[in-house]
């Protein structure tokens, strides 16, 4: 095993360090831009908690809207974090090490808010600890309330975990940060020395995480995928909910990852980290989610077309050829198959601009078709609806209810980028560790040796 | 009477009790004896009998017998009343229509027009068969796929077969809403306007259930049950299109008061359930409209809004 020379471990660990406290212009302007719709959103929350929830467009039989379908898009991205973590790793990627922590940063971003989508969405939120001191273990809602909270305190410490050698490298390197700055780095490094027995038991206890997580992760949003899979509504009472939630959930979690990281290099200078080769070889994962999404899409919605049962009708409908058709072609067509296609091409899978573009194309349909999973069937109840009061037997989203669920989406990207900014977004320690062992499996930034060190491959 | 009155009633009922509890004869009533304020209601003359604790039937003046409401506690209300199964049967070729269920049932429970826990609606299974109207009661199911969902237990199903909701526990997640295949179930989205009444059972048999951010039903009125009477809806039933009883008993009664066996009008009348197959086991039984006592043709159905 050769070692690379101590010179470019410090080039790679400067260059990593500098986004730590550093302030970039358009990045404050998004932290600004972000923060303002929070506020906004916050206000308008507010308002809500005031009146009621007939500031939204909710109604008895719309009784769920966009603030569930949110929570179903939250839980779906933050499987990322399992993809990434463990999905590769057990797979034996080597080129994820780069995207390992910003695959948790926005893993445990997404699972906050989809922790509290639930409090927007209800009638009074105040008697939110009613769910411990009144709950009920038959409840789905209590699975999905323990699923997410261990899901959420699973990701804190795999965040954790790759974090505490950086930190003693932050410790150790940047000396001239505000002394609460290295006092608190000083603690969370918890006296690492990079030790043999350290990385030792850090690595197993980091496998270990990994082996735990992956069945939290699925069982999220398996349990959310439950939450309408329980019910007797067309359209719900559906046995293919919960692969068909896990699937879109990793589809979505690959494509906001691709959209992230084309954000990073270019903003904080990544470029020699975050390469062409990791936007294709997301790419391809990509590829291969949105194929098999199609392939559940087409049994989700086209075996029960084909019997079009007298209960089912209506939804489809809708969905087909009704108010709603507009979306659902739209999720799945430029939603799925156009990426697909796109992404089958290898010269625009090489390309990162087309990587990219097909990403926003798969997030805009899962987002959409979110809406799509939730409104259409509470729109088509059993019982058919006779003299609705005005606004009843539809749902168009009011002001309010779009400017909680923008700020929602806000402060997600919010959370995310204030995770990015008090550490390296990149893990440095697994990044160097690997270009050690190069020669084994490439992960990405071996052209970091080439361009910045000539002589090494020379010699 | 003021409330020190009040209190010595009741502090001297609960010494006297040993005494002279007196249950099942007078139903409803105790004797106000052992008590200071004799001076009320002197209408002397009407005697009653009472059963005392060890047995004795004593002839009690009327003017000393005071009205007494059990006390009800949260935990009776969640368990419901003892030995009931309550049951609705509604005959679909009586009803026309009228909607005076509806408006007796928003009457009763101080709901305003715009929300209906009993709404009629027009239905027509397929465009050939003959439309009929069909008053929609939460079915109170026996496997309720609403109160299998609720996180805390604010909507529960009591011994007596009512489905009922305790809005002093909802949490207003609205899952039940999604799970109730019958659309019955409303929440209220903003604030309700209250009443000026004062209630004094628990919260799950109030007869004013609106609370912002709550979900509210049908509860087949159990403070009506309590006192061996119709909810509103039967007796807002001019064409006795609605029965109502004890399934225990076999007996059910319509707004006219015949009082029939219940398991004799469902086989007569070949009474199902509304979408049996989904398997909830509904407490509704519902008379197939023939021969109907109004003009079919009539019904026009309006499709939503």
């Amino acid at each position: 095993m050769e070692k690379i020379d101590q010179e470019i471990k410090n080039k790679i660990q400067d260059e990593l360090l500098a986004t730590v406290g550093k302030r970039y212009r358009q990045e404050t302007f998004w932290v600004i831009f972000l923060s303002i719709i929070c506020i906004g959103g916050t206000v308008a929350w507010i308002f809500q908690l005031k009146k009621g929830l007939g500031v939204t467009a909710m109604r008895d039989y719309v009784s769920w809207g966009l603030y569930i379908s949110l929570l179903f898009f939250f839980v779906g991205i933050s499987l990322i974090g399992a993809l990434v973590s463990c999905v590769l790793r057990l797979s034996g990627a080597k080129w994820r090490y780069p995207l390992i922590r910003i695959a948790e940063a926005v893993t445990l971003s997404a699972i906050f808010f989809a922790g509290f989508m639930p409090v927007l969405d209800m009638g009074r939120p105040e008697r939110l600890y009613y769910l411990i001191t009144h709950g009920r273990i038959q409840s789905p809602i209590l699975w999905d309330v323990m699923a997410i909270a261990t899901y959420f305190f699973g990701s804190v410490i795999y965040f954790y975990l790759p974090l505490i050698p950086d930190l003693a490298t932050m410790r150790d390197k940047l000396t001239d940060a505000p002394k609460w700055r290295r006092t608190l780095w000083k603690w969370l490094a918890m006296n690492w020395t990079d030790s043999l027995i350290q990385r030792k038991l850090l690595k197993k206890g980091m496998f270990i995480l990994c082996i735990v997580i992956l069945p939290v992760a699925i069982s999220v949003h398996t349990i959310s995928a439950w939450l309408i899979a329980f019910t007797l509504r067309p359209g719900w009472n559906s046995t293919i909910m919960g692969p068909y939630f896990v699937f879109g959930a990793l589809m979505a979690g690959a494509a906001i990852m691709i959209l992230i990281i084309a954000k990073l290099r270019i903003g904080y200078r990544l470029e020699k980290y975050l390469t062409a080769v990791h936007f294709n070889h997301l790419g391809k994962i990509l590829l291969a989610l949105t194929a098999f999404y199609l392939y559940l899409n087409i049994n989700k919605y086209g075996v029960p077309a084909y019997k079009m049962a007298k209960d089912e009708k209506p939804v489809l409908e809708d969905l087909f050829f009704g108010n709603n058709s507009i979306l659902f072609w739209f999720t799945q067509i430029v939603g799925i198959v156009i990426p697909i296609i796109i992404l089958s091409i290898k010269k625009l899978r090489n390309t990162i601009r087309w990587v990219v573009t097909s990403s926003i194309l798969v997030l805009l349909g899962a987002l959409i078709n979110r809406y799509l999973i939730v409104v259409p069937s509470m729109l088509h109840p059993f019982v058919p609806i006779r003299h609705a009061q005005p606004g009843f037997a539809t749902y168009y989203p009011t002001l309010t209810e779009w400017t909680i669920t923008a700020s929602s989406l806000a402060g997600f990207l919010l959370l995310t980028i204030l995770l990015f900014k008090p550490f390296p977004v990149i893990t440095i320690w697994e990044v160097t560790e690997e270009l050690e062992k190069q020669g084994e499996k490439p992960i990405g930034v071996e052209n970091i040796l080439t361009t910045q060190n000539s002589a090494y491959h020379a010699s | 009477m003021t409330t020190q009155n009040k209190d010595n009633n009741r502090r001297n009922f609960l010494k006297s009790s040993a005494t002279a509890i007196a249950t099942g004869l007078v139903g409803g009533s105790i004797i106000n004896s052992f008590v200071s304020c004799k001076d009320k209601n002197k209408t002397e003359g009407e005697k009653m009998n009472v059963l005392t604790h060890d047995g004795k039937l004593v002839a009690i003046d009327k003017s000393q017998m005071a009205n007494f409401k059990p006390h009800i506690s949260d935990e009776d209300v969640r368990k419901g009343i003892p030995g009931k199964k309550f049951v609705m049967v509604i005959d679909l070729a009586k009803c026309d229509g009228c909607g005076k269920c509806t408006k007796a049932c928003n009457k009763m429970h101080y709901l305003p027009t715009n929300k209906a826990w009993l709404s009629v609606v027009d239905m027509q299974d397929s465009s050939e068969t003959a439309p009929y109207y069909f008053p929609k009661p939460c079915m109170h199911c026996d496997n309720p796929p609403c109160t299998k969902v609720c996180p805390v237990g604010a909507t529960f199903k009591r011994e007596d077969g009512i489905v009922a909701i305790d809005n002093t526990r909802c949490v207003g997640c609205r899952f039940c809403m999604a799970a109730c295949p019958y659309s019955v179930r409303l929440f209220n989205w903003l604030e309700p306007e209250k009443p000026n009444i004062v209630e004094t059972t628990p919260a799950a048999e109030h007869v004013f259930q609106s609370k912002k951010g709550c979900v509210e039903k049908c509860d087949f009125c159990p403070h009506m049950a309590r006192e061996g009477k119709l909810p509103a809806c039967v007796t807002g039933c001019p064409m006795n299109a609605i029965w109502f009883g004890d399934a225990n008993e076999d007996a059910v009664t319509c707004y006219d008061g015949t009082t029939t066996k219940l398991s004799q009008l469902l086989q007569d009348g070949a009474a199902y359930r509304f979408m049996e197959e989904l398997g909830t086991e509904p407490s509704v039984y519902y008379l197939p409209p023939t021969n109907r006592s109004y003009d079919a043709k009539e019904i026009k159905i309006e499709n939503a809004e």
